[in-house]
């Protein structure tokens, strides 16, 4: 994510410059420190030359290089425990007496790195397809406000993030303002990232693999997955989408106030994790690869 | 492997999932006739750009040179196409100075590189067919796709003068079915009582060309227009087309290779 919006800054367009305008903001509105964050991200008290520099900075040199050790990390931890199975299962517990290999066990090379091979031209396709025939892929991966020179005077009329942001643009535009501030919708943005780092603590689950898991599990992905879709979708457009509620409701905006369950929804997902995945009926574990 | 086509099937479904209205203000556009591959059309498309824009709206990210690409030789671009005082390398930039431009106009029209890639084609056509005569204007003209513009209509010698007709609706349902039987350029917009009223254009007086004959001329105007926006893109659709054919060579391989190797697993 910060790779993608170091980088986004960069074409200097009018999304560039306003979207890192908005992104800039939300560390504006962290009580008391704010401004000063703000004019210490930016180096100036707008956005200007100094911003772009150290962004391209941060987008080809130091991110990267984060990115690199990432990996780095990775292939160590990958080399340590080595990888799961659509099983779910414990491949060392059982290993051949004489060789001390793990029986269910075969080696990353040539199996792994003749099967990722197909994964990797397929993406390759994929990805041919869009750079050669739909670069704009419909004005979501090229928007055309872009394609105007950044201009500090006249703002966009409509500001939307790139795609893959919509979903905690949603929750980011769904969080009312509490106490003056409109930082609680920065938080929530913020931690609906954070959350996914405590996933392995969150999960109470007997089984690994989903094959044997209950339908708890099973229904609180599925909405999930779902809330996290149509809060995608609600990022892209306006907030009065939907039209507003009755006057029973205050005439609230509908697509307001399904960002707001959607976004307990996602939140319920890991926060209910301990509780649904422990309780779960889960199936039988078979003792080798089936 | 399958993770991969399943999130790129993800990304699919979100850009798929609606897709923004190129046009905000509800008029019904009349889609412009490009043709990538006409290279007459580009060519006189190019003449009208450098004839009727150039003066006042640039092309800074284009090179005259580049326009060999539309079968022109150096010479012809330099004998019809340039300003004297510029050479061949040289980007199409506008006669008129910005501060000028800002001191007449309010403010400096916009360099048109990359406009049908902010605006699109469309709209850039419809823009084109879209000035009618109105008196209270400071140019006498307005624009039905861009209205109150300041940009004065230049074209109004071969075009002849179009002026604006009202049709009134009962309601909103009426009006965009009348906006739709239009067949070209029409604009739905709400009056008082819940009434609507559909805008359209009829030829008042005739220019220097038939109706028939101006539209071509945009035509070919917008056609050139799309293609400095991006002027690779035959070329990037022909290599894509290689592309996908040894990506798809790559795949009978890999997959063969993989299933040999993965044979004797399970």
């Amino acid at each position: 994510m910060a790779e993608a919006f170091f980088g986004y800054l960069l074409p200097w367009g009018q999304m560039s410059y306003w979207g890192a305008q908005v992104i800039v903001n939300l560390f504006s509105a962290v009580p008391v420190i704010g401004d000063d964050l703000g004019t210490w991200i930016r180096g100036d008290y707008t956005i200007s030359d100094v911003t772009l520099n150290r962004f391209f900075a941060f987008h080809v040199a130091a991110v990267p290089l984060v990115l690199l050790i990432l990996v780095v990390v990775h292939l160590m931890a990958l080399h340590d425990v080595g990888s799961n199975n659509p099983d779910g299962i414990e491949i060392k517990d059982l290993k051949d007496p004489t060789t001390g290999h793990p029986v269910d066990g075969i080696p990353f090379h040539p199996y792994y790195t003749v099967k990722d091979l197909v994964g990797v031209v397929v993406f390759l396709a994929f990805f041919s397809m869009a750079v050669f025939f739909w670069p704009d892929v419909g004005g979501y991966f090229l928007e055309a406000n872009n394609f105007i020179p950044a201009n500090p005077l006249q703002t966009p009329e409509h500001i939307a993030p790139v795609w893959y942001f919509t979903p905690y643009y949603a929750m980011l535009r769904a969080v009312p303002s509490f106490l003056n501030s409109q930082f609680w919708g920065v938080l929530v943005m913020g931690a609906a990232v954070v959350i996914l780092f405590f996933l392995p603590w969150l999960d109470r689950g007997r089984v690994k693999s989903i094959r044997y898991r209950g339908i708890g599990y099973k229904a609180w992905l599925a909405a999930f997955v779902v809330s996290f879709l149509i809060l995608g979708y609600l990022g892209t457009v306006p907030i009065t989408i939907w039209g507003q509620f009755g006057s029973m409701l205050g005439h609230a905006d509908r697509a307001t106030v399904a960002a707001r369950v959607l976004t307990i929804v996602y939140f319920l997902f890991f926060i209910l994790m301990p509780w649904y995945t422990a309780r779960d009926t889960t199936k039988p574990v078979p003792v080798r690869l089936t | 492997m399958m993770n991969v086509v399943a999130s790129l099937l993800a990304a699919a479904l979100i850009a798929a999932t609606g897709c923004a209205s190129a046009n905000e203000s509800g008029v019904r556009l009349d889609p412009a006739p490009v043709r990538r591959l006409d290279v007459d059309s580009l060519q006189r498309g190019a003449r009208n750009f450098v004839n009727y824009c150039l003066n006042c709206h640039g092309a800074q990210y284009m090179r005259y040179n580049r326009l060999t690409d539309l079968g022109l030789t150096e010479d012809q671009i330099r004998d019809n196409l340039m300003f004297p005082t510029d050479k061949i390398g040289s980007t199409m930039t506008a006669a008129m100075s910005k501060a000028d431009a800002a001191a007449w106009f309010g403010t400096p029209p916009p360099d048109l590189s990359v406009e049908a890639r902010v605006r699109g084609a469309d709209w850039l056509y419809s823009y084109l067919v879209g000035f009618y005569r109105d008196e209270k204007s400071v140019t006498g003209w307005n624009n039905l796709v861009f209205p109150n513009v300041v940009m004065p209509h230049v074209l109004w010698h071969l075009s002849g003068a179009q002026k604006l007709v009202k049709t009134e609706y009962e309601d909103q349902e009426k009006a965009e079915a009348g906006a739709i039987a239009a067949r070209g350029l029409a604009l739905a917009e709400p009056v008082a009582d819940g009434k609507w009223t559909v805008k359209t254009l009829a030829q008042d007086t005739p220019g220097e060309m038939s109706a028939i004959e101006y539209k071509a001329f945009v035509a070919d105007l917008v056609n050139f227009l799309d293609y400095i926006a991006e002027p690779v893109r035959n070329d990037r659709i022909m290599i894509g087309i290689v592309v996908m054919i040894y990506l798809g060579l790559l795949f009978a391989l890999v997959y063969a290779l993989k299933r040999s190797y993965w044979k004797d697993i399970h």
